[in-house]
Parts: structure tokens; sequence; C-alpha cells
């Protein structure tokens, strides 16, 4: 018997012979965003359909582009931290304390370790927020409203933390150059201690019991969106979109800064990179998070709460009214007439959604020659149409979420 | 290191991290050797970016590539200046995937183009926008201002 011919009469079987699509006449052009509740943020997603299978995509992003390479160009050092804090908006304070630890490492500025460890417990709250957020947006996306409704609550708790600590709740403006502006309150401290003690952990445990392994929620999520360890790599993929391939790579690990040399922690690696193992990851972490912020406050330092430097370090009000000193330096720094070497440094923190770098070039001024952000939100988002190519709009939708992507981290 | 020899000049070490300048023409053959050597493995392209130095001359612009080894734990700094007569440079998205959106978003603030690029367009700002706004005849501090000049702060 003579072979039979395949004949292609649809995209559709285009697709499942694995076969290029000759003639799109049949698709359907689908804007995913800019505004569209599953985006969280302003971007697009212009989708080529073939009923409900995604043929390809493209990401349109700059809709929130805001300059803030620009802008930085002209501040002064201190300044900057105001326009990190709209990068990542969910774990502001990572931002906040990246850049300044870049700049102490220009000014070449030891950092004593009671503010070291205040930054660490504050870092690990912002990065417990950030996955808090992106894992309870999770199941909203994937259809269970509960969970977020559940954790919303601890992330409020961590919200008036950072109120009791700076004031602002989102845009943070944390710490110094130098150290922290004040040192952590009793409140401050009772608060975290509650948190990490008592009401966290059981919500989490609450969440995960109710996630975890939920039939639907696995069906929705496991073996979708799943990238191999090699293009996620290629893709420059950071953070836990990266661990959950199975690459164990964390800056707070590789490059410890801020004494995370000092703690005891594990990094939760996934291995298929699909959407579950991300959401399993970025659990792992909060769980790893807050044994790190026990043992912080557990070991948590005496001794002063910010660096030893007049030049860079605001000298404390009550001085600047009496000490002639004092109230040239106060001069000197708010002007932003500080003495910065000439040089370049890069900088990278782990960030909730990884790699935060820092590439700042100083030529000696009062204000930065060049200073890059390195994005993880924008370095791996280009991976969105490889990953979405061939699945439905509710599996997209699960792995935008799952990829955690913020639009001012991703604009700038 | 060796295998580029006189290629490789300014090496330094600025802040611990190993840097170095390439022309345009070899900077692919480096990448893809720093990529593909089984003892370097400098998989992972961190990050690029574009700076304008608008007073030396031939240099004017510069592409800084940043490059990590995962297993060595190495990160390495390659610069490559280019003048602004031709600010050409070929493109590093054959071989490393993430380099496509960072070199658009160069291109989009420098005017740097990359060539052999996929879909070099502007990205973060509007595509009708005619000037690359990073560069510096373009300053946003107010020139006509008085009061902030370098004589005012004892320089």
């Amino acid at each position: 018997m003579a072979k039979e011919l395949e004949i292609i009469k649809t995209t559709s079987d285009a697709l499942a012979l694995n076969r290029p699509i000759e003639d799109d006449r049949e698709l359907t052009t689908l804007n995913l965003g800019p505004t569209h509740p599953a985006t969280h943020g302003v971007f697009q997603n212009v989708l080529k359909m073939d009923g409900d299978k995604i043929v390809s995509g493209v990401q349109t992003v700059g809709y929130i582009h805001r300059a803030f390479e620009k802008i930085a160009e002209r501040r002064p050092f201190y300044q900057i931290t105001t326009l990190t804090d709209r990068l990542n908006y969910c774990s502001s304070p990572i931002n906040n304390f990246g850049w300044h630890m870049t700049v102490e490492k220009l000014l070449n500025v030891e950092v004593p370790k009671r503010a070291q460890y205040i930054r660490v417990i504050l870092m690990e709250l912002a990065r417990i927020s950030d996955h808090l957020i992106c894992n309870s947006i999770l199941g909203v996306d994937t259809g269970a409203y509960s969970g977020f409704l559940y954790l919303f609550q601890e992330r409020e708790k961590i919200y008036e933390i950072y109120e009791e600590i700076c004031g602002a709740r989102l845009t943070t403006n944390m710490g110094r150059v130098g150290g922290m502006e004040r040192d952590l309150s009793p409140t401050a401290l009772a608060k975290i201690d509650d948190l990490i003690r008592n009401s966290f952990p059981k919500a989490l445990a609450e969440f995960e019991k109710l996630m975890n392994r939920n039939r639907i929620f696995m069906d929705r999520t496991i073996n979708v969106g799943g990238i191999t360890a090699e293009r996620a790599m290629n893709y420059g993929f950071t953070g836990p979109n990266l661990r959950a391939t199975g690459v164990d790579y964390d800056v707070r690990a590789m490059e410890p800064y801020s004494s995370y040399e000092d703690f005891d922690f594990e990094i939760p690696v996934g291995h298929n990179g699909d959407t579950y193992d991300r959401y399993m990851v970025r659990n792992a972490e909060m769980w790893e998070s807050l044994k790190i912020i026990r043992q912080a406050m557990d070991n948590l330092p005496e001794g002063p709460y910010f660096a030893n430097e007049n030049h860079y370090y605001l000298p404390p009000k009550k001085e600047v009214y009496r000490s002639m000193e004092a109230l040239i330096y106060h001069f000197k720094i708010i002007m932003g007439e500080i003495e910065a070497p000439i040089g370049e440094v890069y900088h990278a923190v782990e960030g909730g959604n990884g790699e935060l770098g820092f590439y700042l070039v100083s030529d000696g001024g009062r204000t930065p020659y060049r200073l890059h952000f390195r994005r993880p939100c924008f370095i791996y988002y280009q991976a969105y149409s490889e990953m979405i190519e061939g699945l439905t709009i509710s599996d997209a939708v699960a792995i935008m979420s799952s990829l955690n992507v913020i639009a001012g981290e991703l604009d700038a | 290191m060796s295998h580029f020899g006189p290629k490789i000049t300014e090496l330094e070490e600025p802040f611990g991290l190993l840097t170095f300048s390439a022309s345009a023409e070899d900077i692919i053959p480096i990448l893809e050797y720093l990529n593909q050597n089984d003892r370097l493995r400098f998989k992972f392209l961190t990050d690029i970016a574009g700076i304008h130095f608008p007073d030396s001359k031939g240099k004017e612009f510069g592409v800084i590539y940043h490059l990590h080894g995962f297993e060595n734990a190495v990160r390495l700094r390659i610069k490559v200046y280019l003048p602004k007569e031709k600010p050409e440079i070929p493109t590093a998205s054959k071989l490393y995937a993430s380099a496509n959106w960072m070199e658009r978003e160069t291109f989009d603030f420098y005017g740097i183009k990359f060539i052999g690029h996929p879909n070099l367009t502007r990205i973060l700002n509007m595509d009708d926008m005619d000037y690359h706004p990073m560069r510096k005849e373009y300053p946003l501090e107010d020139g006509t201002r008085e009061d902030k000049i370098d004589a005012l702060f004892g320089r």
C-alpha cells in the first residue's frame, strides 16, 4: 500500500506535525496587555493565535520607562536611592541596600556588623514579601483566590515593619551610604520577632497545605513553561527562575555581601524549570529567609549602626545645630560634595527576581558619570515568547505570573 | 589570556574585577573562545552597557560586557571602544540569547549599531524618537544655571 500523504489542512495540523506555518491568514492577533489583569504591570504581548494555541508572541516593553539611568547622571549618590526604590517595588529595601553597598565599595567604606545584620534582616523580609506576592498571585491567576488573602495579611505586617523603620511602606528609601539612618526601635524588633516566630510560619504552612499538593494547581503548573538549564543560562536567567532549572547560582552564596557568610542557609533548586518548580523554589526560599532572619535576630551584634565616616555619613541632627564641623559635613554631603574616587565598580546583590547589578562609573564628580542597572526582569523576560509557543492563553498567564515580571524593573 | 595576546589591552583589576579592552573586530572571537573553552566556561553574559566619552577622540563610544563563569566563580569585564563616525560592533546575540535586548537597549540609548542583530529597534523609548538620549550632548541640568558652577565648591 502506498504511503499516505500528510496533508496539512489547518495551522493546528502544522503545529501538531511540527511544520512551519506557511499561510498565516488563519491566525488571530491578540493583544495581551498593556493593561491586562494578568500582566500585573504595564507591558504588552502581541500573540498570534491559532484557535486556543499560541503560535508566536512578541513582547513590547517600555510603557513606564522613566529614564532612571539618565536622571542618575545628575543626582548625587544619596539621591539615587529613591530611584532604586522604583525598580522592583515589591522588594525595595534590597534595591536600596544594593545601591548603598555599591557606593560603599567605591568609597571603600567599612560598615559595622550591626548595620550589616540589620540590612540582612530587612533584605530577607523584602525577599519574603516579594516571593509572597509572586506565589499568591500565581494562585490567583490559576484560580485559587484564598491563598492570596491569607498571605497578604502577612505582607501587610512586613510593610508595617518597614513603616516602623523608615516611615514609608512601598518606596522605602531605607538606609544610608555607610549604614542605617536609625537603629531598630524596640517596636520594630518586637514586630519582626512576632512575625518570624508566630504569625508568618503558620500562614506559610497553611498556604503550602492549600497549594502544594492541590490537584488543580498541580495540573495547571506542572510541565507548563519548562526551560532547560542551558537555555535559561543562555537567556540570562538568575534568581529563583534559574534555580528552578537546577542551577544553584545565588549571589548571596557565591559572592557574599553584607555578612551573608555568617549565616547558615540552603539554596533550594528545582529540576524541570517549569511553573511548579518556580513556585516551589520560591516557597522554599521563604523558609530559608526565615531561617536567616532568626539567626540574625538571635546574634544581632551590639555597637554602632553606621560607619564612622564623617565624609560620607550625615552627622546627627543635634550636632549639626551645635558644632561647626558637623554643619560643614552636613552641608557638603547634602550638596553631594563627597570626595568620590575615580573608578568603576560592579556590585551585584540577590534581588527578589535574581541578580540585581549596579555598574557605576565615577569620574570623581558629584554625580555618577554612568550608572547602569542590571535588571533581572528585563533580561529574562526575553525568553517569554519562546516559553509560551504552542501553549494556551491560560498557560501563558500562569507562566508570566511565575516569572514574576515587575514592570518597574522591566522598564527602569 | 595568552591565546589572544596583543589583542587584549589595558588589562587591569579595579575592585577585584578583571577588566580588559578589545577591538570591535576581535570581540566576537574573544567571546566565543571564553564561552566555549572547557576550562574558562564563561557561559553567562551578565550585562551589556553603553557609555559615551565625547572628549576622547576616536573612542567616543564604549560597549562594556560583563561575563560570569559560574563554575570558576569568576567575573570578567570587556570594554570595546568605538569611534563616533562608525559606532558599529558585531552582535553577540547569536552566542548569548540574553544579549538580544541588552543590545537593543544600548542601541536605543546610545545609537550604537550591532551588526547582524535580528531586530535592532528601540526597546524602551518611542519608535519615533529621533535622537539617542543617553549621549552626553543631551544634558539634564539646565545649562543657564549659574549657582552650581565648580568655583563655588572650591574645585
